[in-house]
């Protein structure tokens, strides 16, 4: 029994002039939630829909429980993709129907209903759902043949807060009962709360992978001090980051350094002390920000 | 085949809940009919029309032409053709001049045939030979309702699968289909098998209803105008399979889909009879699915053709939906990259 559920070796693929995947590799273990974190037009989209078989590689190979993907791969995971559209005119609980058909053992519908929390709109017209609604019924259909991978690819993209919020509770109880997930996102918050393993992809790169708390650590010894002036951090320490609010240094003795600072003379009016998160470790690693 | 039957059902929900298109597709043709109904039933006869077999430039020799009024001469080269017209009410007399003599024919169901005899009679320089035929008039409508139909059928075959694919493929439902063990063969069966469900079930409720509203012709046998509305349906609806077969853009669809309806419904005969026209137009005309699907049904409708006589027609449709279909399917995609 391979404790690893896929493996990525080395993939490659070209579009026109643009290399969108350059040589990604990366194992995700059974049972566990892996992210692929970076900005618009990484490659995460292009890598995931190779992993699902959507889409072809120029290079490199992707083993499902060690051995390479047969056609029988189709039945075995569930996809929720960042665009796609349900046909009009049919009603949620149609619509898992219609799904439903294609697979030889589903999940009963209303179990799909409880796990996705689908009862107060099952009746409606696809149609006429909210965003939020939208990708938990697209999230049902990725899990109607009981699939022992789910990729998800951008799931809370253009969604609200508490719409955010509770599409994280569902994907954390499907992952109670077992399923591995890989998930795409963009959101470095949603990362850290749902991953037990990221890679942040870069222009088609891996360009740092582990647990969110590993990278941190990894990365950044101590907290983040902030200041709106660069000049007054840069007076006293060497290794400062501008930013677009000001400037971080990365401190490994707060108390200490924030001494420092006031034996300069130095105002502490709008002093930031914060924990370091996956957008300052991106911004560490590639210098530009994970939303641009 | 449970998810053959699935994606069937889905598609007629959504067909059958798209009140709009429903509509359209069901009361356009009817308009048209109606319209063309009131349009020729204007039969107030102010002519008579004689079909004259040969030069009708000298048929003062044969009568006088002068006190001849309200007749007009038409010639035909074929004595065949000329009372193919007078069976069908088109002409109310045939003439066919001898060397001293005439012979002629009238349709003993025409009571405009019996007038133009009177005429024609009284104004006769030779000896004459009469004959007669039978045969019930075929109104404009008569023949003008299978190409009506036919267009409909085209419009619906060709735009309700060629255009739906193109949107599906565009807005990721055919990527949702592809992520799934469904194969392009299974899902686009179920297209068809909706589509031409949809297509018999709106072209004969319409040529039911307008039948007995208008009591149409029908000599031949309904079941084989069944057979061939539904192999015009599988050619038309494999055609435009292959349209949609790779491209995302509806625009390009669109574009794909008018220049194929457009000169189709031009020339396949569903207006006027080709008949007449240039050689040339009638042979690029047999490249339209439609062209045979509607000589076959007139012959049926009209003539009393049988399944021996329309064959040609219906093996001409079968291989063009096997040819369509085979290319569709080699070319199809799923997504549009």
């Amino acid at each position: 029994m391979p404790t690893h559920i896929l493996q990525v070796n080395q993939l490659y693929r070209r579009f026109g002039d643009v290399q969108a995947v350059n040589g990604i590799s990366f194992s995700v273990a059974a049972g566990t939630c892996f992210g692929l974190l970076g900005p618009n037009g990484a490659g995460k989209t292009t890598t995931i829909e190779i992993l699902e078989g959507v889409k072809q590689a120029d290079d490199g190979e992707v083993m499902f429980e060690g051995k390479p993907r047969t056609s029988e791969y189709a039945k075995m995971i569930g996809i929720q993709f960042q665009h796609t559209a349900l046909q009009d005119f049919l009603t949620v609980r149609e619509s898992l129907d219609l799904f439903a058909a294609l697979y030889p053992n589903p999940r009963s519908v209303d179990e799909l209903i409880q796990l996705c929390a689908l009862e107060d709109f099952i009746d409606r017209d696809n149609r006429k759902l909210s965003g939020g609604q939208k990708q938990r019924l697209l999230l049902a259909i990725a899990l109607i043949n009981q699939p022992k991978l789910v990729f998800l690819d951008e799931p809370t993209t253009g969604l609200d807060p508490q719409a955010r919020r509770h599409f994280w509770s569902l994907i954390r109880s499907i992952k109670a009962q077992g399923t591995t997930i890989i998930l795409t996102t963009h959101y470095m918050d949603e990362a850290e709360q749902l991953c037990d393993e990221i890679a942040i992809v870069d222009r088609g790169e891996i360009i740092a992978s582990g647990s969110p708390s590993q990278l941190l650590n990894a990365h950044f010894e101590g907290a983040i001090i902030s200041l709106p002036d660069a000049d007054d951090l840069q007076a006293v320490f060497a290794d400062v980051t501008k930013t677009e609010t000001g400037a971080d240094y990365i401190s490994s003795d707060v108390a200490g350094d924030l001494a420092k600072l006031q034996a300069k003379g130095i105002s502490l009016d709008g002093l930031l002390v914060k924990h370091p998160n996956l957008e300052d470790l991106f911004l560490k690693l590639t210098g530009h920000s994970l939303r641009a | 085949m449970k998810a053959f039957w699935a994606i069937f059902k889905a598609r007629n929900i959504e067909f059958w809940r798209d009140r709009a298109t429903l509509g359209w597709n069901l009361m356009f043709p009817v308009l048209l009919i109606i319209g063309f109904a009131f349009m020729f039933n204007n039969d107030d006869k102010v002519q008579y029309h004689v079909g004259w077999v040969g030069n009708s430039d000298d048929r003062a020799q044969f009568l006088d032409t002068t006190s001849l009024r309200y007749v007009d001469f038409i010639e035909y080269e074929d004595l065949e053709a000329a009372l193919e017209k007078l069976r069908y009410h088109r002409v109310d007399l045939v003439v066919m001049p001898g060397d001293l003599s005439i012979q002629y024919w009238l349709n003993d169901d025409s009571p405009s045939g019996y007038i133009t005899e009177q005429l024609v009679r009284s104004n006769l320089l030779v000896t004459a030979e009469a004959a007669s035929v039978t045969g019930e008039p075929i109104r404009y409508l008569d023949w003008v309702a299978p190409g009506i139909l036919g267009m409909n059928m085209m419009f619906s075959c060709l735009f309700g699968v060629g255009y739906v694919i193109v949107r599906y493929r565009k807005n990721g439902v055919l990527k949702r289909f592809q992520a799934t063990p469904v194969t392009p063969f299974m899902f686009l069966s179920a297209q068809v098998a909706s589509r031409l469900l949809v297509v018999l079930f709106i072209t004969t409720s319409i040529f039911t209803a307008m039948a007995l509203l208008f009591d149409f012709i029908i000599k031949g046998n309904a079941a084989a105008l069944l057979l061939i509305a539904a192999l015009a349906a599988m050619s038309m609806i494999s055609l435009g399979l292959l349209v949609s077969a790779r491209s995302g853009s509806e625009e390009l669809a669109g574009g794909l889909l008018n220049l194929i309806t457009w000169p189709m419904m031009l020339l396949s005969g569903v207006w006027f009879s080709l008949e007449g026209a240039a050689p040339a137009i009638q042979w690029a005309a047999n490249i339209f699915p439609l062209t045979h699907a509607l000589s076959a049904a007139r012959s049926v409708m009209l003539d009393g053709g049988s399944l021996v006589d329309i064959a040609p027609s219906l093996i001409t449709l079968f291989v063009m939906t096997l040819v369509f279909l085979g290319i569709a399917a080699r070319l199809f995609k799923w997504g549009d990259n």
